[in-house]
């Protein structure tokens, strides 16, 4: 599989980052090059193999479904970029 | 008691217990050495009024007798971590200006242990590197050098300033952070003890996510018993980590005999890469021999998937940190771009992300994205956990056969120099990676010790591998290691 310009940029709209139109081939390329190197994968023979989902076999700890914190919104905006009016404040979203 | 910044956490433990010296003075030792080693751009937030805050406390509880395992230690702590009231920006731009209102478990357990923090250490943004050059605030140095070479070196990544400033006795100790290798490569790259417990040893809950199946908290040390240590200080459940382990944490100092007769120990043919440098053979056929001469038996094994590591890694490490990294969009914390009229949310989070962001961060983030996309998910990310089995699968039949540990090289070769790597393709810096990164996909714990010098005098390391759950047997058997090879050299000062 290669990606080419117009994947590069569907992705980088994706991951909603800013890529300029310049820098599109050399993006391409470096995908390129990393999926390359990722299709060695496609060697191994994983039939009948699970995908791991847990690191270490451990059933999770489960807890009184409560609420156990909160009650600071100043310290959770203490680091907003904007915030008003003990909201996080954001451009127009809706028209 | 001279240069008080050059000792272990032992030793000055030891000290302060005997009352030969107090941690105010150990701090200050410390401080002072931070302040002359500007150009090595280890610690990047200096905290010198918590630090002698701390280290008074440190001194009255010591003189009432109550003196904890780290009571009084100087250390540094790695920006990945959330220090409450102290900038933690994971080297990144995006989070210029963070400063949390909360501790990071690690930390907090560190301090509670009674240990003094000096500041916060220079590393790869985000983690994402194997050679510090991708933090925002420039490349941490090695205090290493080629012989009589001035060309600066990196100290390794992604914990590159733990390991210079350790090394370069800034301070006693520091913490680090392991992916895929990043406590154990620059460990090795810098002559430094570093050891990534088992996967669940050490909470995640307030250090920065990079990939959440893979990361571990980890001491980065003088000595092997520094680290045993500080592990135990490090380590424990936490219920505001739902992968934390409950179980007890055994007391991995006392566990240090230094006797491994009758342990088994195997070398992975598939470690033998070609164009291995004959010198990282020589060390690990050096290090068998140590560790036979101490009375282990040491047996060929292998391990078929481990060519596969790697690559597995590249789709893993990237799916998690897209998404772990999407919380970064200039709404709650950190860097906001500035938008032109007009602009709407998207192009708030379109522009910050591309403001914020370094280009390997990007990189990663957008690779990431692409194997989660619809049509490529089974393809490249399911594809990957299942080779991930496998790997695991290979480490369980050793371990099964009755293998104790593993030893292999901890790097493919000594410390580089910065910039070197620079034109070359991002999949060239990716192997750095080679012999540490199968560790993490297998939530085993592994610990790099230095074991010898190349031709030009730079540090190399050995890779031991533990079992689940094992690290004070590990430990051990590295403290047989590190006692055998009696690796004592030091960086000659030139910064």
């Amino acid at each position: 599989m290669s990606i080419d310009q117009d994947s590069a940029a569907k992705v980088a709209k994706l991951a909603r980052i800013r890529v300029e139109e310049d820098a599109l081939p050399a993006l391409a390329s470096e995908f390129n090059t990393i999926l390359g190197f990722i299709e060695q994968l496609n060697e191994v023979d994983v039939a009948d193999v699970e995908p791991m989902t847990s690191v270490t076999p451990m059933r999770l700890k489960r807890r009184p479904d409560i609420v156990t914190d909160g009650g600071r919104p100043d310290k959770i905006l203490s680091n907003a970029p904007d915030a008003r009016e003990g909201f996080f404040a954001v451009p127009k979203v809706v028209e | 008691m001279s240069e008080l910044n050059k000792l272990g956490l032992a030793e000055a433990r030891d000290a302060l217990r005997r009352g030969e010296t107090t941690s105010l003075e150990l701090t200050e030792a410390c401080l002072g050495a931070i302040q002359d080693a500007g150009a090595l751009n280890a610690f990047v937030h200096h905290t010198p009024e918590i630090a002698i805050e701390r280290a008074r406390a440190a001194d009255a509880r010591i003189g009432a007798g109550d003196a904890p395992a780290m009571c009084g230690l100087p250390i540094g702590i790695k920006d990945l971590f959330c220090t409450r009231g102290v900038p933690s920006q994971a080297a990144s731009r995006i989070l210029e200006g963070f400063v949390p209102e909360y501790e990071s478990t690690v930390s907090q357990q560190l301090a509670d242990a009674g240990a003094v923090m000096l500041g916060k250490l220079n590393m790869d943004e985000f983690a994402m590197g194997s050679s510090n050059e991708t933090s925002t605030y420039g490349n941490a140095i090695n205090p290493w050098r080629r012989g009589n070479d001035d060309a600066a070196l990196t100290p390794g990544g992604s914990s590159g300033g733990s390991a210079a400033a350790v090394a370069a006795d800034l301070c006693l100790a520091a913490t680090g952070t392991d992916t895929g290798g990043s406590i154990r490569q620059p460990a090795a790259f810098t002559g430094i003890t570093g050891i990534k417990p088992t996967y669940g040893r050490c909470s995640r809950w307030g250090i920065i996510a990079f990939a959440s199946s893979l990361d571990q908290a980890g001491p980065m040390t003088k000595s092997v018993r520094d680290a045993a240590i500080m592990l135990g200080a490090m380590c424990g459940h936490d219920a505001k980590d739902s992968t934390s382990a409950d179980l007890p944490v055994p007391d991995f100092e006392a566990l240090l005999s230094g006797d491994i007769r009758g342990r088994r120990i195997g070398i992975p043919r598939e470690y033998r890469m070609d164009g291995m440098p004959a010198r990282i053979e020589r060390l690990w056929t050096d290090g068998a021999d140590m560790l036979r001469d101490a009375g282990a038996e040491i047996v060929d094994i292998s391990l078929p998937h481990t060519k596969y590591a790697l690559p597995a890694y590249y789709v893993i490490a990237p799916a998690e940190a897209s998404s772990n990294l999407a919380r970064y969009d200039g709404v709650r914390y950190g860097h906001r771009a500035a938008l032109a009229r007009g602009d709407g949310i998207t192009e708030m989070y379109e522009k910050t992300r591309a403001e914020g962001f370094g280009h390997e961060v990007q990189r990663r983030v957008m690779i990431g994205t692409y194997v989660l996309s619809a049509g490529f998910y089974d393809a490249y990310y399911n594809r990957a956990r299942k080779v991930r089995t496998l790997i695991r699968r290979d480490f369980e039949n050793v371990f099964a056969s009755g293998i104790d540990a593993i030893l292999t090289p901890a790097t493919p070769s000594a410390a580089f120099g910065l910039g070197e790597m620079t034109d070359a393709d991002p999949v060239r810096m990716y192997l750095n990676d080679v012999f540490t990164v199968t560790v993490n996909l297998a939530g085993l714990p592994g610990i790099s010790v230095p074991a010898g010098v190349d031709e030009q005098g730079l540090p190399l390391g050995l890779q031991l591998i533990g079992r689940p759950w094992e690290e004070g047997d590990l430990l051990n058997t590295a403290y047989a290691l590190e006692t055998a090879a009696g690796f004592v050299a030091k960086p000659g000062k030139w910064w």
